[in-house]
């Protein structure tokens, strides 16, 4: 029903703007880089690390922060001139947990194996601040259309962060990718894992390093 | 009691929110620049874990669990609610934080001035609804419930002040640009982590 309800507007700024022009283009690009949600502007750091041991829980989990923040962007969007704005926040957190209950169960019915691995943490996309952020910051001022494509540029944002920390976790702390042993394929047998990369101080310490390399390729500094 | 007290051990020290489960980290990391405020918003986790523990322990047991709605009437031992758990617990936890802000603002007004303007942001601090998300497939009793949320608040606690007191130290030395603020504070957390490691196997 939300989509029905959507599209009109999506048709209307068509014609005036370019499907892709290049605003539009920067409200994906940003996030990417200048303004990533996990390296620069410092959200949804809980959830990103403590499923990043493995690339395949952590690929589940983009995609899952991907759809819940790009729908309740479109929902919250559509209904934002309805919303009191004294009780926004209840309102949004609603929202986001209505669809963070679908998303638990579609993973329970149909990937069982990965969703015991992700566990609490899909419920803690509820509280997950990029999702938050976004609704507060960019769905509750602007059109549908414009609020979906924010929302898929900060998840590819968050994605691409924890799937760099998880490809390395993985690969140094249990020496494979996607569960493939990669170090035996190509021949290195008793490739030496490093324990701590699978423990919570591998994740930190990792996250530090990216956010360093990062910081150090887009130029951003912190000032203290 | 001793189970009590050793649960309590194990939440603070080896299981401590932040550095074994990453929960919390947002206002970790954004509310841990001076001590002072660091202390504020820990004490406000404290107390609030240790009302809202209790509070869903008890929204789960009397009807969300599978068969808990027995005590309105035998028909509904069938219902299994468990599915609404992320529903119920935020919405509880939002309405306690909002309900225990006003009441803290009527009756200790000087208290409301040093915790009042954390709480609202404890409502989205995930160290509150993974508490409670933790509690649900552990099983505990109501009483391991409240230890649970309290010690988990002392642990989040403790670990945020260290955080404050190592970055305020930390203006003083030269750290490279890049890698100033977020960066080193995550390789801090996680050399902490790794000092909080060694009491694993403690107990009793």
């Amino acid at each position: 029903m939300s989509t029905e309800t959507a599209e009109q507007p999506v048709a209307k700024v068509a014609k005036a703007e370019g499907l892709f022009s290049k605003r539009r283009r920067k409200i994906v690009s940003d996030p990417l880089s200048d303004d990533n949600p996990i390296t620069v502007q410092v959200l949804g750091i809980c959830s990103a690390l403590a499923v990043t041991a493995k690339l395949e829980p952590t690929l589940v989990m983009s995609i899952a922060v991907m759809f819940v923040v790009v729908f309740s962007n479109l929902i919250v969007s559509v209904i934002r001139n309805l919303i009191p704005s004294r009780i926004r926040i209840i309102v949004q957190l609603g929202i986001v947990a209505s669809l963070v209950v679908i998303v638990d169960l579609v993973l329970r019915a149909y990937l069982y194996e990965v969703s015991k691995v992700v566990g609490v943490y899909v419920g803690l996309i509820i509280t997950n601040c990029i999702i938050m952020g976004r609704l507060e910051a960019f769905a509750m001022g602007n059109k549908p259309y414009d609020s979906i494509l924010d929302g898929f540029g900060s998840a590819f944002g968050y994605a691409w962060v924890i799937l760099v920390v998880a490809f390395f976790r993985e690969l140094l702390g249990s020496g494979s990718l996607f569960n493939f042993k990669v170090f035996e394929a190509i021949g290195i047998d008793n490739f030496p894992t490093v324990g701590l990369m699978t423990s919570p101080v591998g994740a930190f310490i990792l996250i530090g390093i990216v956010i360093w390399v990062q910081r150090w390729r887009n130029g951003y500094v912190e000032h203290q | 009691m001793e189970h009590l007290i050793n649960l309590g051990i194990k939440s603070i020290f080896i299981e401590n929110m932040v550095f074994a489960y990453f929960l919390g980290m947002c206002s970790y990391l954004a509310v841990s620049k001076k001590v002072s405020t660091a202390t504020g918003l820990g004490a406000a986790v404290i107390f609030v874990l240790g009302i809202t523990v209790p509070a869903n322990w008890l929204i789960y047991e009397l009807i969300l669990k599978e068969g808990a709605l027995t005590w309105i009437s035998d028909d509904f031992a069938t219902i299994d609610l468990s599915f609404l758990q992320y529903i119920m617990f935020i919405a509880i936890i939002a309405s306690i934080v909002q309900l225990v802000e006003m009441l803290i603002e009527k009756f200790f007004p000087a208290l409301y001035g040093s915790l009042g303007i954390f709480l609202p942001l404890i409502a989205v601090n995930c160290a509150i609804l993974g508490s409670a998300l933790f509690m649900v497939p552990r099983g505990y009793s109501l009483g391991e419930a409240t230890v649970f949320g309290i010690t988990s608040g002392i642990g989040w606690f403790l670990a945020i002040i260290a955080l404050a007191a190592i970055r305020e130290k930390l203006k003083y030395s030269n750290v490279p640009a890049p890698l100033r603020g977020l960066g080193i504070t995550f390789i801090i957390t996680g050399l902490m982590g790794l000092a909080f490691m060694s009491f694993m196997g403690i107990s009793i």
